[in-house]
């Protein structure tokens, strides 16, 4: 009767209408879960498995006889762990020059660096083949995470927080005290920035977990490869084993779904802060 | 004494490249120097098997080359259609999604969100292979799901079920709605951000003028987040016209019936690596930053004078 009832009653409504949509969003990664406890001909009938199957070990060991999985995940996670590391020292070190150091050409070195983040990856795609194969870099980790640290996503993020965050004042008072600019980035700068740093480091590290087409133009051979080509190796135009494939994808999504249930705010706000200007 | 400032501005002076050099040394090696390379190898025709010494400058063959291949307009189509269909979508759901979540959702506001940007940070391996069982024909869980609907709609008992990743007609909407839920989610975060930086006063105004919910949301709160949605387009039309790894891994790098699904990243990845003409790949590249470059400055030529007008207002 009141417009606060009615308010209360498109409220429901509305809520009602969003949280099913959030579902059905949900919802793959329930079967991504379920078809991985399931064998082939379980996972195509009529009506498919809505639980939890009792094919998983199965599945499993059928994963590691036909792939050398744990190779492959080590190696996705030596390059994820690696080109986390260097992206965040790599965009912290750019990120203090920009706030805190004054030089000639300042502003538009800024602006080559969000020009950027708005170059589309593809152009490089071919070159960078060719760059790599020069180098003898084509099947090596390297190829991967040495490109990965040159971030401009990465230093926009540690200077947008570095801004909002660390006052000129206190990198000023170190250097009346006699700090070098090298001290006082490793003593102030980084320990005050770690929630950015570690923001970033979690954002890179899951853009390497699932870098494909990076991966796919630089690792050639099957023995080089990281999980998402070995996954994608085991489709098979004729005969694909899906439970055993489903088992590959599953372990390769939960990682990034756990540590997106525990971080999911900072991941969020990283990413979207480049929106922000 | 006296000369101290000048040590210290001279140290500062090689300090800030110390602190740039690993990133710039790392972005032209790395970014400036392939784009480079790509302009020039798109004038050239090389069979990478002779070295160096097979490459011959072509001045802009490859272009004419690639204007003529049938399949290039092909693969630009389907790319086009994809990057609308999907975007479209995407920013139509999202807006009024944000919306709603920023005023109804109260303290739920973060877990739904956070729901609907789960799949933005997924492996396009691991959701490609998904799709593929979800949307085969037979025995795929969409067709089953959606099989009483479709009868409902074709009033017979026995409709066709649709061939997803069969058929030229199926693919493109099986890889738009992937594209749709990989993405959502972060338009959706990103317009709820938008929203709740409008202050509060605008919306007090609205309601002493007593205009109803609708319209508050048409003509109040959607012109203040102008910004955000020219930011959300402006990745989507990068992000769309990209568009790789999900066509390609669904149609296992061939594009799919039809080549209904093959983008031009997709036929510029087989020109160089399966046809081995790394010029007219390069071409293909060029050719598709540029499109990107001209789309994005029609938007800003045409959004731009009303973004200032909208700051202007405020």
């Amino acid at each position: 009767m009141t417009p606060g009832h009615r308010k209360g009653y498109a409220q429901t409504v509305v809520g009602v209408i969003i949280a099913l949509g959030a579902l059905v969003m949900a919802m793959p990664f329930y079967f991504l879960a379920i078809f991985a406890t399931h064998s082939r001909t379980e996972i195509f009938s009529l009506p498919p498995p809505i639980w939890i199957g009792d094919q998983f070990w199965f599945n499993l060991t059928a994963l590691l006889q036909k792939l050398d999985y744990f190779s492959s995940a080590f190696l996705s996670f030596y390059v994820a762990v690696l080109s986390s590391v260097l992206t965040v020292f790599v965009s912290a070190m750019s990120g203090y020059a920009f706030v805190y150091l004054d030089f000639k050409f300042k502003r538009a070195l800024f602006v080559f660096v969000l020009s950027l983040m708005m170059l589309p990856p593809f152009l490089g795609m071919i070159p960078t083949f060719i760059i790599m194969d020069g180098l003898h870099w084509l099947d090596e980790p390297r190829a991967l995470y040495i490109p990965a640290a040159a971030s401009a996503f990465g230093v926009f993020l540690i200077r947008q927080y570095a801004i909002n965050s660390i006052s000129r004042d206190i990198i000023e008072a170190a250097r009346m005290d006699g700090a070098s600019e090298w001290q006082i980035f490793v003593g102030i700068f980084f320990p005050l920035m770690m929630p950015a740093l570690s923001i970033l480091g979690l954002i890179s590290f899951i853009a390497s977990w699932n870098n494909f087409s990076g991966a796919l133009v630089v690792l050639r051979s099957s023995s080089h490869f990281t999980i998402p080509l070995a996954l994608r190796s085991l489709l098979s135009p004729v005969n694909t084993e899906w439970g055993v494939i489903m088992v590959g994808s599953f372990l390769v999504t939960l990682p990034l779904v756990l540590i997106y249930a525990v971080f999911s705010k900072k991941i969020i706000s990283g990413l979207t802060a480049t929106s922000l200007k | 004494m006296n000369t101290q400032p000048q040590i210290l501005t001279a140290e500062n002076r090689a300090t800030h490249w110390v602190f740039l050099g690993p990133f710039l040394i790392l972005a032209l090696v790395f970014i400036v120097l392939p784009m480079l390379f790509s302009v020039v190898l798109s004038v050239m025709v090389w069979d990478p098997i002779d070295g160096f010494a097979g490459i011959h400058y072509v001045s802009l063959e490859n272009y004419r080359f690639m204007f003529q291949d049938k399949w290039f307009w092909v693969s630009l189509y389907n790319t086009i259609w994809l990057a609308l269909i999907s975007g479209l979508a995407q920013h139509s759901v999202a807006i009024p999604l944000a919306y709603a979540i920023c005023r109804w959702l109260g303290r739920y506001q973060q877990a739904v969100a956070g729901l609907f940007f789960l799949p933005y940070i997924t492996s396009t391996v691991a959701i490609s292979i998904l799709a593929t069982a979800l949307f085969s024909t037979d025995y795929g869980l969409i067709n089953q799901a959606i099989a009483p609907i479709l009868h409902v709609i074709s009033g017979t008992d026995s409709s066709q079920p649709i061939q997803w990743l069969d058929s030229p007609q199926g693919i493109k909407p099986a890889i738009a709605i992937i594209v749709f839920w990989r993405f959502v989610g972060f338009n959706t975060i990103l317009y709820m951000a938008a929203f709740q930086a409008i202050p509060k006063e605008i919306f007090e105004v609205s309601y002493v003028d007593g205009i109803g919910s609708f319209r508050r949301f048409l003509m109040v709160a959607v012109p203040m987040i102008f910004p955000a949605i020219l930011f959300g387009l402006t990745m989507s039309i990068i992000g769309g016209l990209q568009l790789f790894e999900e066509p390609f891994i669904l149609t296992n790098g061939k594009g799919g019936a039809s080549h209904a699904a093959m983008t031009v990243a997709m036929y510029m990845y087989r020109t160089a690596f399966e046809f081995n003409d790394i010029g007219t790949a390069s071409a293909m590249a060029w050719f598709n930053f540029l499109l990107i470059a001209i789309i994005l400055t029609l938007l800003y030529a045409i959004a731009g004078k009303r973004l200032i007008k909208n700051l202007g207002a405020t």
